[in-house]
């Protein structure tokens, strides 16, 4: 136990200052640890920002690199999860030639089938997005790659936990 | 709790008055208690250091030669007082230099503050004359850094690296402060920190934990305790000393809790680790019950990990989350503070002795002693060797002086046999090892507790690498003692190189310079022994001495430290010759 590698989302909840990020980083990077994705936006509580990081590790590790995240004066909470554990989406943005949206009858059928959104749309291009899990963005891609893609992206994965985390509890138990 | 003195009254929570930025940060160190820091002006401090002129008797800033050594005497400073250690330096090379430094603070849990000068902030990032991003470069070597760019920050930012640095498991914390904060005036008032919302200096002590522990300790036939440095940070002596005497356990020290019980106790068995005793390390595979406290199971202690303490239970006190589990996976973890604990723990012991196990130990030792300790401490050859200079300043000290040392083979000869009375009184770079440590800690050292003898002991290698220093103590008059053991090589490399390198001497052999003539050059008096006849005398006369004094010992050139565990070995297969 604890010693195959798999992919875990690591949450980080922390305090809004600049060099956390690098302070962060330099935890995996010490260990020649890469990480798969990295992603920092706000969370639920005001002032608290929330980091998402996506790693492929052994469980025996990640515990360890918990600690070493947690240990930084401000982090307020760090939390590992599996797959299960968690809802996550990653998302994406194709650039692709208008043309192609009326010679080519298949991607039409394409972008209905994997209910993927057309953010605009002018005579040179069009631009699509499309949510949800690395699989069904990875077979958009593929099906897309057929016509050519001007320009792809993909964003780091996203995730809140099914159980629920109790940072506020947290942070108003530091107030008493 | 901390005491407040009234000189720091003085500058707390005061009304608010229109200062500079600048005259704030001193007035931060002032209400902080600082009375010395260490040093090196430069540009885009000097706003601070005009201050430091104006503030002169109030607060004694002390002129290093290198910034570096600012950062090591804040070390001394720190490691001899339990207080928080101070160093400033510029920004750029001022800045970068204090990074050794720092990371030998880090990685010894050593609490200082370093205070940078930073560029303007309308220059961050122009790749402006003397800057640097120290901020980016010392991350991963501080407990905590910060950069302010505004006056009105200084005070709320020192509170906290204060509070960080000596709170918890204890480090370094670098506040860089650019030079347009420094001018700027603001409406001061100090207010010090008493906690961080992110921040959990100490956790809980869990009380099933400490039964756990006590269960596992009370049921043990061949219990061994090994304590760290987490005993003297954690001020836990003598909760420490009660459970010794209580379970009669033998315990042994890591190189950074050596002092916190007295050498001469009869349950202290002595070092473990690569250069420990052969006792303590052949018996860590053998014990059933492994105590641990306040010690993080470093590399250099466990040997060979997959062989260190396989067949005993393994109880963990500890205050730092991160080190459970982090090399040696425990059986019984205890979170907290090592005093806390150790007296929650000391009520749930039986009484006992163990004079069979412990019997072990002292036959053990007798092996030592005649394969070893014999020679180092009674030599018969001509040449001197280290460990008889050692013997020599423990009888002239009676065990009461605070040894301060480099790194190398002197390092280990003097933690092996120097006697310490005292706790606290064992200052060295032991996870860093970082050589050039001792002269500007033992400044540092010296000047936090005068009262104290304070003896850096150092080798030839590590002298030269601050021997600028001696210009420190000779203008602020530090009358620290310094003993360097010339073997003219640099002694631990050339051993590995003669055991694992068929005595390919790559780059260790030294030609010295006239080290006397060099103390003699800054005016402080200086000796050389080269004779065994002549050593006695010496060191009789360096102790005496109520000045600053060099005393080079020319000591055998190619003598080996043992018992060695070799790079990668278990404890247990121990080296005696």
């Amino acid at each position: 136990m604890g010693t195959e590698k798999q992919l875990y989302t690591i949450s980080i909840y922390t305090e809004n200052n600049i060099g956390l990020l690098n302070r962060i980083s330099a935890i995996f990077q010490r260990r020649h640890i890469n990480i798969e994705s990295i992603n920092t936006s706000v969370s639920e509580i005001e002032g608290v920002s929330r980091f998402t990081i996506l790693v492929s590790m052994t469980e025996d590790q990640i515990k360890k690199i918990l600690g070493q995240i947690e240990k930084q004066v401000e982090v307020i909470k760090a939390y590992y999860h599996n797959e299960e554990d968690t809802i996550y989406q990653e998302s994406c943005l194709f650039k692709i030639k208008s043309d192609l949206l009326f010679e080519e009858r298949q991607i039409q059928n394409i972008i209905k089938e994997s209910n993927a959104r057309i953010v605009t749309v002018n005579k040179e291009f069009f631009v699509l997005e499309k949510s949800g899990r690395r699989s069904e963005l990875e077979q958009l891609h593929r099906e897309l790659s057929a016509f050519g893609i001007m320009q792809f992206v993909r964003s780091g994965r996203i995730a809140i936990t099914k159980d629920k985390l109790k940072i506020t509890e947290m942070l108003n138990a530091f107030k008493n | 709790m901390e005491t407040v003195t009234s000189k720091q009254k003085e500058y707390l929570e005061q009304p608010k008055e229109r200062i500079s930025g600048s005259e704030a940060i001193v007035r931060c160190l002032l209400a902080e208690g600082v009375e010395v820091l260490y040093g090196y002006p430069g540009g885009a401090i000097m706003p601070v250091y005009d201050e430091l002129y104006k503030y002169e008797g109030k607060i004694n800033h002390v002129l290093t030669r290198h910034e570096q050594c600012a950062a090591h005497a804040a070390q001394g400073y720190a490691r001899i007082s339990g207080k928080v250690g101070v160093a400033m330096a510029t920004s750029g090379p001022g800045a970068t230099n204090l990074i050794t430094g720092i990371a030998d603070a880090q990685i010894d849990s050593t609490p200082i503050v370093c205070i940078t000068g930073q560029v303007p902030s309308h220059l961050l990032g122009s790749d402006a004359f003397q800057e640097t991003d120290i901020v980016g470069i010392s991350t991963p070597v501080t407990k905590w850094n910060h950069q302010i760019t505004k006056a009105s920050q200084i005070p709320e930012v020192i509170a906290r690296a204060f509070y960080i640095a000596r709170s918890g498991r204890p480090g370094p914390v670098l506040i860089d402060i650019t030079k347009d904060a420094q001018f700027e005036e603001f409406d001061f008032q100090y207010k010090k920190c008493t906690g961080v919302r992110s921040y959990k200096p100490v956790p809980e002590i869990d009380e099933n934990s400490i039964t756990a522990a006590a269960t596992l300790i009370n049921s043990a036939k061949k219990p061994m305790i090994v304590w760290g440095q987490g005993v003297i940070l954690g001020k836990a002596e003598e909760e420490l000393k009660a459970v010794i005497e209580k379970t009669g356990i033998p315990s042994a020290w890591t190189i950074l809790g050596a002092s916190a019980i007295p050498t001469a106790h009869p349950l202290n068995v002595g070092m473990v680790g690569m250069h420990g005793n052969y006792a303590p390390n052949v018996l860590t595979n053998e014990c059933d019950v492994l105590i641990a406290i306040g010690m993080r199971f470093d590399d250099r202690v466990t040997g060979k990990l997959d062989e260190y303490a396989t067949q005993a239970k393994i109880v963990h006190f500890e205050i730092d989350p991160a080190e459970i589990d982090k090399n040696v996976k425990t059986d019984v973890a205890v979170l907290g503070d090592a005093k806390a604990s150790l007296k929650k723990l000391v009520s749930l012991l039986n009484t006992n002795s163990h004079p069979d196990w412990l019997q072990k130990f002292k036959d053990l030792y007798t092996i030592e002693y005649d394969k070893v300790i014999k020679n180092d401490l009674h030599p018969t050859a001509k040449g001197l060797t280290m460990g008889e200079v050692l013997k020599e300043i423990n009888s002239q000290t009676k065990g009461e002086a605070a040894i301060v040392t480099d790194v190398g083979q002197h390092q280990m000869i003097a933690c092996r046999y120097a006697d310490f009375n005292v706790s606290k009184s064992n200052i060295t770079s032991g996870g860093l090892g970082t050589m050039g440590f001792a002269l500007p800690a033992a400044i540092g050292a010296k000047m936090a507790a005068p009262e104290r003898e304070v003896v850096a002991i150092i080798g030839d290698g590590g002298y030269q690498m601050t021997i600028q220093e001696l210009g420190t103590i000779f203008q602020n008059k530090v009358p620290v003692k310094i003993v360097v053991l010339n073997n003219e090589f640099l002694g631990m490399v050339r051993q590995w190189q003669q055991l694992f390198f068929d005595k390919r001497y790559a780059s260790t052999e030294m030609v010295n310079p006239n080290f006397v003539a060099i103390a003699q050059g800054y005016y402080i008096e200086a000796k050389k022994v080269t004779k065994r006849e002549n050593l006695a005398a010496a060191v009789k006369e360096m102790i005496a001495s109520d000045e600053p004094y060099f005393l080079e010992v020319c000591v055998e050139k190619e003598n080996n430290v043992f018992p060695m565990v070799p790079s990668g070995a278990s404890v247990s297969e121990i080296r005696l010759e």
